[in-house]
């Protein structure tokens, strides 16, 4: 036994090992990643879907998903970016990187830090005169950064769902927000009142029934999750705003009220 | 004979007679963080079964060559790079589930179960009694992890493997969730009183008092 410990074979155990382990993780990790990334991407697909109302349970998500088309939009103009690849592009590397965002001067309602310049949007049905509007957002609840999808219908107001893919709140009640009937609320709700890009949309305590003045600017919040529904609120008013899709949005108001 | 004996009680002891968790208060911290649910519970056991089984494997077979001075960081790689794989695979096959069990994969690495028996058995047996020994310390951990999940599952939230068995008023049902046994702390509750229960049928398990409390001295009309 004595010989195992000499200073040698100490050194060549040592090398020897992590030679043989670092071949085994990175393997692993290179002959999975293919996988990995397969499933990413269908996670982020039946978010969207689901979100869109659209997710047909026992049919393939690609299939279901031909129907939707991802576009990149400049957040600033409201335009379509056409020189961004729309299936290439990551919104929330780009919210990271310096020359693909800003910091945020002022108000940061959403505890955001910073915003990308670009943001990938997706259209259900005909891009030019969509069915729906799938839009992505994110914001700081209580605990953690909350990721989701806000879908509106083709006038850019009416709500068809709000879902988070991602969110770390006390689950029992902020972790409620992925509750199917407190979600079941959303659809029906508007965001803006009319002739205004000023979105209107929050949680109010004590419930929203027909009777509730303005009940279709007003979701029931959380109960016992004031600082969750604070979030929700803060995220939908900053991302529907002037420095969220507001000015992207407003495209589709005018044609909708022209005609 | 002999040897399929020991096999056998490798194999079982773990789970009643030495718990892991339950005597050893071993790998407490991912007990707490993954048993809100049997599902998480239930996978997490696998992932910590496999892990131990094969450190402790590859630990013993190379145990006769490991330099004492460095043992305890060889075992460390040897874990680290399973725990790297199997979360790997997990979230090539599973990616739902890795991504609710998030960094708990990882942090079997520091799960003192998967150390204590590569540090206690492994070094000192062969590869197949110490696989063995793995197996059995894993269905240990596993146990635990599934009792507390389904005592946390039930009353928090209603259900066991996500099928309702007491509908919560929240889906229109009658039964109102404990919001306490969602959260980390009550699997301390749960726990000790499964080590309550597990050392009420095994008295032997029961510990000799560290120390004696002397009785109080001072008289009630001192006091007054």
């Amino acid at each position: 036994m004595a010989a195992n410990n000499s200073t040698r074979k100490t050194i060549i155990v040592a090398l020897s090992l992590c030679v043989v382990c670092s071949v085994v993780v990175s393997t692993a990790a290179v002959a999975l990643r293919p996988i990995q990334q397969q499933n990413q991407e269908l996670d982020r697909k039946t978010n969207i879907l689901q979100v869109a109302n659209l997710l047909q349970p026992g049919q393939s998500i690609a299939q279901q998903f031909s129907e939707i088309t991802p576009r990149v939009v400049n957040l600033e103009t409201g335009e379509y970016a056409d020189n961004v690849n729309p299936d290439t592009y990551n919104q929330l590397a780009a919210a990271q990187d310096p020359a693909q965002s800003r910091t945020l001067s002022g108000a940061d309602p959403a505890g955001l830090g910073r915003l990308e310049n670009y943001a990938t949007v997706y259209l259900v049905g005909d891009p030019e005169n969509p069915d729906e509007i799938i839009l992505p957002v994110r914001g700081q609840g209580l605990w953690s950064l909350m990721l989701g999808y806000l879908a509106l219908e083709g006038d850019g107001n009416t709500v068809v769902g709000l879902s988070y893919y991602s969110q770390g709140e006390t689950p029992g009640l902020g972790g409620e927000v992925d509750n199917p009937r407190w979600k079941a609320q959303w659809p029906g709700k508007e965001i803006y009142p009319p002739g205004s890009m000023d979105p209107a949309i929050r949680l109010v305590k004590g419930g929203v029934s027909s009777s509730t003045p303005d009940a279709e600017y007003k979701v029931d919040a959380l109960s016992g999750a004031t600082l969750t529904s604070n979030g929700v609120t803060n995220m939908l008013q900053f991302w529907m705003g002037e420095r969220g899709f507001a000015n992207y949005l407003a495209r589709f108001r005018d044609t909708s009220q022209g005609a | 004979m002999a040897k399929t004996d020991t096999a056998g009680r490798l194999l079982t002891t773990p789970i009643f007679k030495n718990n892991p968790i339950a005597l050893q208060i071993l790998g407490i911290c991912s007990a707490l963080a993954v048993t809100n649910s049997m599902q998480t519970s239930l996978v997490m056991g696998l992932a910590v079964i496999v892990v131990t089984a094969f450190s402790n494997m590859f630990v013993s077979l190379i145990r006769h060559h490991i330099p004492s001075s460095i043992r305890i960081i060889v075992q460390m790689t040897i874990i680290a790079s399973l725990v790297i794989v199997v979360d790997q695979v997990l979230r090539a096959f599973a990616y739902g589930l890795s991504q609710q069990l998030s960094v708990f994969v990882g942090l079997i690495i520091t799960n003192c179960i998967v150390m204590g028996r590569a540090e206690a058995y492994a070094m000192q047996n062969g590869p197949a009694m110490s696989f063995l020994d793995g197996i059995g310390n894993g269905l240990g951990y596993a146990f635990i992890l599934l009792a507390v999940g389904f005592f946390r599952e039930l009353l928090g939230s209603g259900s066991v493997f996500g099928f309702t068995v007491l509908p919560t008023v929240n889906d229109g049902g009658w039964y109102v969730p404990n919001g306490l046994m969602l959260l980390p702390p009550s699997a301390f509750f749960v726990i000790g009183l499964l080590i309550w229960a597990i050392r009420s049928f095994n008295p032997e398990q029961v510990e000799k008092n560290e120390f004696n409390i002397t009785t109080n001295t001072k008289t009630t009309t001192e006091a007054a």
